[in-house]
């Protein structure tokens, strides 16, 4: 499975927010979006998730479903948690779950993060840091290849950051692709960078 | 199929749990047709024949309270995204939302209208009627509002324009939702043709409405 990009632009309120953007990840393989703040670095991962349109150049998940569009083959952690405050830790990665079409069970994803002690909290209880890490227990209840992570490593502390580039590296391992957008370090020592912004 | 229950689940939870608003609709319902009796005065046969239009202004204006949250929330808290990023087609989830917002907030504006009824004098033979011709005219209302509400998803206070652009579209339910609870009340007025449209009403709009309200949100969140 590739993931290519060829010349992407893309234009946001009538603004080129950039252009001219080519990329190939390969399984495997993740790729670090840097650039300084505006650069594009959120907008090219909406626009991977096709949440944006492209509005030019050629964007392609070689060896994926052909049907489906990446946006249904990709995760996209974006920087809103998409959590209900009213509901509980597990009802809304449940309720994530079932609707992304996930197959690992609730509790599980829930070790992964170490979220499970408190599973019956309500969300609105959660720390900005356990919210994040609650949608990132999204990843693993629900298997897609494609992660697009927009600065994953924001909140979260010393041992989050090392459990969450350990979910990364098994992602790898297991052939899936992964393009973050970051300011630091995510934790993965052979990634690639994508730098972004006026060349 | 259990993607698109799991939505409906979670947004009826949503909407019954705390700051949920599932029942600020009835609650608005209550007193505007409250306030009626005391605004036209006592007098008994005015209000018998004013009731069944009372309780359908009412029931319209109270299935509009928490509208303009039914996206915004989702749009604000980054839920949209992911909906979109699902492998149900988004008409359809947008569709499943709107009938859990039909289910939390017109339902019990439907349950509760025969005791409002009793307020405005409205015999308690006809309030049967009254409430069938609501149950089968609120989804028409949720269903054109939804439309509303994918449009000014984006929009900060975007009740306002919600209630400016829908209601104008849902002139037609209210004439037939009306003429149809008339005409239970009056002997000899025939109830069929006007409970028909309305019907007709309902079934059309569930159909364009998510189809237009999927295209509005499409759009809208370039």
């Amino acid at each position: 499975m590739q993931l290519e990009a060829e010349n992407l632009a893309c234009n946001r309120g009538g603004r080129v927010v950039f252009a001219g953007v080519s990329f190939i990840v390969a399984a495997g393989e993740a790729l670090t979006v840097t650039g300084r703040n505006g650069a594009g670095k959120s907008s090219l991962l909406r626009l991977i998730a096709g949440l944006v349109r492209i509005a030019a150049g050629r964007l392609e998940l070689r060896g994926g479903e052909r049907e489906a569009p990446i946006g249904e083959q990709a995760h996209y952690l974006g920087h809103q948690d998409a959590l209900k405050p009213s509901l509980s830790v597990a009802e809304n990665l449940r309720f994530w779950t079932e609707f992304l079409g996930g197959r690992t069970p609730v509790e599980t994803a829930l070790e992964a993060v170490g979220l499970e002690p408190l599973s019956d909290l309500p969300a609105a209880y959660l720390s900005a840091g356990q919210r994040r890490r609650l949608s990132i227990a999204r990843l693993v209840s629900v298997a897609r290849p494609l992660w697009l992570l927009d600065e994953p490593t924001s909140a979260l502390d010393a041992a989050s950051q090392t459990r969450l580039a350990e979910l990364m590296r098994a992602h790898l391992k297991g052939g899936g692709l992964i393009i973050a957008a970051a300011h630091g370090p995510i934790g993965l020592d052979l990634a690639r960078e994508l730098r972004m912004g006026p060349q | 199929m259990s993607a698109l229950s799991a939505l409906l689940v979670r947004d009826m939870r949503v909407a019954v749990r705390v700051g949920g608003g599932a029942l600020m609709g009835a609650l608005f319902f209550l007193i505007v047709v409250t306030m009626v009796p005391f605004a036209v005065g006592p007098d008994l046969n005015l209000l018998a024949r004013i009731g069944p239009a009372i309780l359908w202004l009412g029931a319209l204006l109270a299935s509009l309270l928490a509208l303009d949250r039914l996206f915004a929330t989702d749009y604000e808290d980054g839920s949209l995204d992911l909906l979109m990023t699902g492998r149900v087609p988004l008409e359809l989830a947008v569709a499943v939302k709107a009938i859990a917002h039909w289910l939390t907030t017109c339902l019990p504006l439907v349950v509760i209208a025969p005791v409002l009824g009793l307020m405005l004098n409205v015999e308690l033979s006809a309030m049967g009627w009254v409430a069938l011709t609501l149950l089968a005219g609120t989804p028409a209302l949720t269903f054109i509002g939804l439309i509303g509400a994918a449009l000014s998803v984006a929009l900060r206070r975007g009740g306002l324009l919600l209630a400016v652009l829908v209601l104008p579209l849902t002139i037609p339910v209210l004439i037939f939702g009306v003429a149809a609870a008339d005409a239970a009340i009056v002997a000899g007025a025939s109830f069929g043709p006007a409970f028909t449209i309305l019907c007709a009403l309902s079934l059309a709009s569930l159909v364009l409405g998510p189809i237009a309200a999927a295209a509005a949100l499409r759009h809208g969140l370039e």
